[in-house]
């Protein structure tokens, strides 16, 4: 127990400022009004869902709850069940065997929700493209508020994404 | 190995038989390419769900890379269990945590595990076929993308294949980077597969600790090499980029100071009763079975089947550098994580030693022309297990056929095995020790 508690004490707080929003990143103008935006920027639950990523994008969302980025200081949480989500974060192209199991989410998902599309694939379908096993981009299945490029992106541009989704501001 | 088979019916005679691992394999090759083991296999699609009919078969050369298919009805007949008390527990495609798709349908009695059969399949996104439509060149990089975990492994294992069809000899200079590379992908995910470890058994502290020394450890692959999951960084005939005398001591100096963290996090982990607890004993796969289903990997070790392919094939950079493949026997979640911690050590030792001894040269060879109908097979020890790339030249000097083999192909179903008669609560910890990729085996 001491070499656990002087082991917390000898790291201190590694925690860095977060990013700004950043308007280029928005794929639909924010249709939530100001004072739903208040409540997401102080409580923002979310849903991830790899649609048919190479699991690049997740190693970066785990890392994302890494101390250096103190999510939750932010008042960002991650949540079990889309029923519980604000937020969907959806990556990958979308394969065409997981097409019913991401409208499902989105659909279980209650209003007012956002959606962010993670990664060159959510952006573009990327290096997979579309074919006949890949529905290729995420808003090809639900629409998309904001898209954050990068292969994969980097935990700060992942947060400036959110943060993008929950800030009032045009395109 | 070569099978010629009939145009009109293309039977073979299973193997699944005799290696159990061949199973899913199998039911793969009936989904896509249509060619059929023998009567007495298992029959049941994998990858097809409903993205393509019956008797349809996506890796046909007949079937263009652009196709579509209607999406139809997707029926699975998962094994029933009955008796007194036993229901079941369906989980995912769509999971609690941050993780890839897939389902487990669980058959539980109270809270013990009775029987768990997985259904992958869910990001089946026609890799294989994607590679067709590529040049050697191009392949590199969806290669690096095919588990985006074991990126430095599947680019370097392309990276023989195509050196190996092409006669490409790449410089010893690349070969030591290339085991740099592979040896810190494994380093970065162990740590954050360590970190996870203690978050599963409410060890929160060392979630953070080790993702912290994870963060570092990423954060000098994007200064030293330009990614912080070193994607491209392997390439056909060498590697894209150097590691210049002052960037080799930053990286020295900067895994000396990890490693010291880790050895404290070790004693902290190896002497905390709660932890160690819910660790030993849970989730076992023995010797006999691991060997007998033909388990890989940093798991295999685990399992008390020592086989590592830089320990048992020393090519460069491995020939002078005397790896030690860790071991344990027990088999459980305490053996994986003893097994990740060894190798966490050792992969700092031969990054280290490699860095000391990186010979001069260039870091990238031209490569040589293919010829038509030429093949190649790459074979690394990734960090989850042993990677493999089978190449086929195309007439035009592209692709013909490439199938990229994970080591979780073998490893999935041991999880159907570790599993029995644990509680339903252990499963996300056992899941976790192995860590298998569904991007690796969708395809």
């Amino acid at each position: 127990m001491y070499q656990l508690l002087k082991q917390i004490a000898k790291t201190g707080i590694v925690t860095e400022p977060a990013p700004l929003p950043d308007a280029a990143l928005r794929a639909l103008e924010q249709r939530l009004g100001e004072l739903i935006l208040k409540h997401f920027g102080r409580a923002l639950a979310i849903r991830h869902v790899d649609a048919g990523s190479c699991n690049g994008c997740e190693l970066e969302i785990h890392a994302m709850n890494s101390p250096y980025y103190n999510l939750e200081g932010l008042g960002i949480k991650f949540v079990a069940s889309p029923r519980h989500a604000d937020m969907l974060l959806v990556t990958g192209p979308v394969s065409r065997n997981m097409e019913t199991a991401l409208r499902r989410t989105w659909e279980a998902t209650p209003d007012p929700k956002l959606v962010v599309a993670i990664g060159d694939c959510g952006c573009t379908g990327g290096i997979f493209g579309e074919s006949y096993a890949s529905c290729g981009r995420v808003s090809n299945v639900i629409p998309v508020d904001v898209a954050v490029p990068g292969c994969p992106p980097t935990p700060v541009a992942i947060l400036q994404g959110i943060l993008t989704a929950i800030t009032p501001g045009r395109k | 190995m070569s099978v010629p088979l009939s145009r009109e019916d293309p039977h073979y005679p299973g193997i699944a038989d005799i290696y159990p691992s061949a199973n899913r394999m199998q039911r793969a090759a009936a989904d896509l390419l249509g060619i059929i083991p023998s009567a007495d296999a298992d029959r049941r699609k994998w990858l097809r769900h409903g993205a393509w009919p019956e008797g349809a078969f996506p890796l046909r050369k007949n079937v263009e890379a652009g196709a579509r298919f209607a999406q139809g009805p997707d029926r699975y007949p998962f094994v029933p269990v009955e008796g007194e008390g036993v229901h079941e527990i369906p989980v995912g495609p769509v999971h609690a945590g941050t993780i890839e798709p897939g389902h487990f349908r669980f058959s539980i009695v109270g809270e013990k595990i009775l029987r768990l059969e997985e259904r992958l399949g869910y990001k089946h996104k026609g890799i294989e076929k994607r590679f067709e439509q590529m040049t050697l060149e191009e392949g590199a990089k969806l290669a690096g993308r095919v588990s985006g975990d074991s990126t430095v492994a599947y680019a370097w294992a392309y990276a023989m294949a195509v050196e190996g069809a092409t006669g490409t000899e790449p410089p010893r200079r690349a070969l030591a980077l290339r085991g740099i590379l592979l040896e810190l992908e494994r380093i970065a995910n162990h740590l954050g597969d360590l970190g996870y470890l203690g978050n599963d058994v409410s060890l929160s502290f060392g979630f953070f600790q080790f993702w912290r020394l994870k963060e570092d450890l990423l954060r000098t692959h994007a200064q030293l090499f330009g990614h912080r999951y070193l994607m491209d960084a392997v390439v056909p005939g060498g590697v894209a980029k150097d590691l210049p005398p002052a960037a080799g001591e930053a990286l020295a100096e900067r895994l000396a100071r990890i490693e010291r963290e880790v050895a404290t996090l070790k004693s902290i982990y190896d002497e905390h009763a709660g932890a160690q607890d819910r660790f030993i004993m849970t989730g076992q796969v023995t010797p006999e079975l691991a060997e007998r289903m033909g388990l890989t990997g940093f798991a295999a070790r685990a399992s008390g089947v020592a086989r590592d392919l830089r320990v048992d094939y020393p090519i460069p950079p491995w020939q002078q550098l005397d790896p030690r493949a860790a071991s344990h026997t027990r088999g459980d979640v305490a053996a994986r994580v003893a097994v990740r911690f060894d190798e966490v050590f050792e992969s700092m030792r031969l990054v280290q030693a490699l860095v000391r001894q990186l010979p001069d040269g260039d870091i990238r060879a031209p490569l040589g022309a293919a010829a038509a109908g030429a093949r190649g097979v790459g074979w690394v020890e990734g960090w989850r297990g042993e990677v493999l790339i089978a190449l086929d030249v195309s007439g035009t000097g592209g692709i013909h056929r490439l199938h990229p083999h994970d080591p979780s192909w073998q490893n999935w179903p041991l999880l159907e095995h570790a599993v029995h008669g644990n509680i339903v609560p252990d499963f996300p910890l056992i899941n976790k020790s192995f860590n298998l990729s569904y991007s690796g085996v969708d395809l």
